[in-house]
């Protein structure tokens, strides 16, 4: 058996695999974050809340209407979507002539209630969402066991990734929204309805972090709590990227939830910290973060 | 400010009923009961809010008012933060003049707690922690360890799995004091068995959701038994995982503290045939079966497990034993209450006929259960069937062992 670093070589292969697929959960919860963050300049704290409302209405869509996996994984981002856009509307649309720290504390109010009525209503410990029939079941990869929907949660993240990168990049709808971001005034004499976009952009940015939610439903416990748990090391994978920047995101997400990997092989204890380790090295020596423009 | 008749009139009247004020509080002191448990983590389920319908519960049925007793009850969210607990029962002892605090849950918080209400000499009734330290090395003549421990549930799942071939163990545990002292306790056992332990992965309590590196690492190890040293949100978590990766095909998952709230998170489909231990279950008899149905309305959603039944039964019991000694007499000194407490025969529906030994160990009996296949529930939260029962008196550490300080000194 070939040994690395003293570990056996299919053991540490499959670690990074599965550093992999934790990545996949941090790139698309950091990339609705990054999107905010780039086009609303709102630091939206309430991402894990909205992560854990994804989970949640897919269970609720399950349990009260019957309606199974694969429908919720649209119906639950839209609904959640559509939730965000009257959040953004009707509070969060007020801070933005403020400074960030306001939407911050905003948010980060908005997701101890969310999260409170939540608790109150279904307590802590959790639901039970089951595996869709057709994902049951694992493959024997050569070096590990790979749960087929582990292989699932990698393929729909790498997609919906790559796609929303490619809509805000490369299309012309993408080009308006960048615009807008840059010079709100002059989008609007285009005729552009600028709040709009940007209330939309805060719906797709809350949608991706829904859709986030309905993928780690079967996975994780289905509690309030569990966005928590992934918001701070998401906020450190947005800061480690470049604040704002989407390419950055998705990179810096995979690549986190490598290092993670690897950290619980060698050292399990500090594998909560390592990321804030890679934070700090990474702010002294590029304090934009890896990706992020210079001002 | 100028100084009229009236205020001048009035501060006399007032000063005049002070002492009757206290004259009348001095004749029924009230007692006051401090719940302190997670009210919004991941062992809410498993205390929180059904913790406090119990001790209420026992309020109830031991008949407070008419025996004219005075009793309060005040609970506050300690969020498993040991500094947080501390001050918030610093503050009860000081300013609220709490006498008995109940359940506290996690085993890092409920030693934290230890030592504040030694120096206070008020009552410390545990239900919710788990670490046998806190009637070892931790223990005080202030406490009583109402419900479970973690040697009594090493020796009764642990003892049951390797009696049943699995000689060889992986340790996954939550890197605190609760999962290390479970993990020590377990080992002893196991390798008393003339098992040994292949390995194990301590990981970062709280905040750690996934756990598949190593479930992955579990399972190259090669050993028979996955035992998990967790609880609440991370054993369902584990348990999840673990059937994901098919660990439940090669390895025998031992989930070694598991409440009847966790299989009802998990659901039968992902939990059937796992054992576990408590030592109450509501439909162990007509008595456990009478007590869940009156505590059932007040808590519809989330059933007793034994940590909310020993709320029950630990308040009861100091009723009791406070009716017995006057409560002027049992404000005075926790020492005292406590040491009558251990005195006074404890009987009630949820655990039956206990003693509590000196150094503060209730010696509850330990259930092995089976949890039933979806096709053999009959009806909502039946969930286990008995596999074994461990006496009281045999199912924990024994006292020569423990090493606490003050037997035999006293």
């Amino acid at each position: 058996m070939i040994m690395i670093f003293g570990i056996p070589g299919p053991l540490l292969f499959g670690q990074l695999l599965l550093g992999l697929i934790n990545g996949a959960f941090y790139a698309m919860l950091s990339m609705g974050l990054a999107i905010i963050f780039g086009m609303l300049n709102i630091i939206n704290f309430a991402h894990g809340a909205l992560f854990m409302m994804g989970a949640f209405a897919s269970w609720m869509l399950l349990q009260y209407a019957g309606i199974g996996y694969f429908p919720s994984l649209i119906l639950a981002p839209l609904i959640i979507g559509v939730f965000g856009v009257i959040l953004e509307r009707t509070i969060i649309s007020r801070l933005y002539h403020l400074d960030h720290l306001y939407g911050l504390l905003l948010t980060f109010g908005l997701a101890l209630v969310i999260q409170g009525l939540f608790r109150n209503y279904y307590g802590s410990s959790g639901l039970p969402y089951r595996i869709p029939d057709v994902l049951q079941g694992a493959t024997d990869v050569g070096f590990m066991f790979l749960p087929n929907y582990r292989a699932w949660v990698v393929v729909a993240a790498v997609v919906v990734c790559v796609a929303t990168w490619a809509i805000i990049e490369k299309t012309p709808l993408g080009a308006t929204l960048r615009a807008a971001t840059e010079n709100a005034p002059l989008v609007q004499a285009f005729g552009v309805n600028v709040p709009r976009v940007i209330t939309l952009t805060y719906g797709g940015g809350v949608a991706l972090a829904a859709f986030a939610g309905v993928l780690a439903a079967p996975i994780y416990s289905v509690n309030p709590n569990m966005g928590d748990n992934f918001i701070n090391t998401v906020f450190a994978v947005v800061v480690i990227g470049g604040m704002g920047s989407i390419m950055g995101s998705i990179v810096t997400g995979f690549a986190l939830g490598v290092i993670e990997g690897l950290t619980k092989v060698f050292y399990p204890q500090a594998s909560a910290t390592v990321v804030f380790l890679v934070m700090v090295i990474v702010l002294l020596t590029l304090p934009h973060g890896l990706f992020g423009r210079r001002a | 400010m100028s100084i009229s008749r009236r205020t001048l009139l009035g501060t006399a009247s007032a000063a005049a009923a002070l002492p009757l004020v206290r004259a009348r509080a001095q004749g029924t002191p009230t007692i006051k009961i401090g719940v302190l448990n997670d009210m919004s983590g991941p062992y809410m389920n498993t205390g929180g809010p059904t913790s406090i319908v119990c001790c209420k519960q026992a309020l109830e049925d031991f008949g407070v008012s008419g025996k004219g007793l005075n009793i309060e009850v005040i609970n506050a969210d300690h969020q498993n933060k040991p500094d947080l607990a501390v001050s918030i029962a610093r503050q009860w002892f000081d300013r609220d003049g709490v006498d008995m605090l109940l359940d506290v849950p996690t085993s890092s918080v409920a030693l934290a707690v230890q030592s504040v209400v030694r120096e206070k000499n008020k009552v410390y009734l545990n239900s919710g922690a788990a670490s046998s330290d806190l009637t070892g090395k931790a223990c005080s003549p202030n406490f009583i360890h109402w419900t479970y421990d973690t040697y009594m549930l090493a020796k009764s799942t642990g003892g049951a799995m390797v009696k049943a071939g699995g000689d060889s163990w992986y340790f996954l545990t939550a890197d605190y004091a609760f999962g290390k002292q479970l993990q020590a306790d377990t080992t002893s056992f196991v390798q008393a068995a003339g098992g040994k332990v292949a390995g194990s992965s301590a990981y970062p309590f709280p905040g750690t959701t996934d756990f598949s590196s190593f479930l992955v690492q579990a399972q190259a190890s090669r050993a028979k038994v996955l035992g998990l040293c967790n609880a609440g949100a991370d054993t369902v978590n584990s348990i999840k995982q673990a059937r994901e990766f098919g660990i439940n095909q090669t390895m025998k998952v031992a989930a070694l503290l598991m409440f009847v709230t966790d299989v009802h998170a998990l659901g039968l489909d992902v939990s059937q045939g796992l054992n576990l231990t408590e030592s109450f279950y509501w439909d162990l008899n007509d008595r456990t079966r009478a007590f869940t149905n009156r505590v059932k309305p007040k808590t519809a959603n989330n059933w007793p497990n034994m940590v909310h039944a020993g709320c029950y039964s630990a308040t009861l019991h100091y009723l009791k034993t406070v009716a017995d000694m006057g409560p002027a007499e049992a404000k005075k000194s926790g020492v005292d209450t406590v040491a009558r407490m251990k005195r006074i025969p404890v009987e009630d529906d949820c655990f039956g006929k206990t003693t509590i030994r000196e150094d503060g160990r209730n010696l509850t009996p330990a259930f092995l259960f089976e949890v039933k296949k979806p096709s053999e529930s009959k009806g909502p939260w039946d969930y286990f069937k008995q596999v074994a029962m461990t006496p009281g008196d045999q199912a924990y550490r024994p006292l020569s062992e423990g090493h606490c300080e003050f037997i035999g000194k006293a």
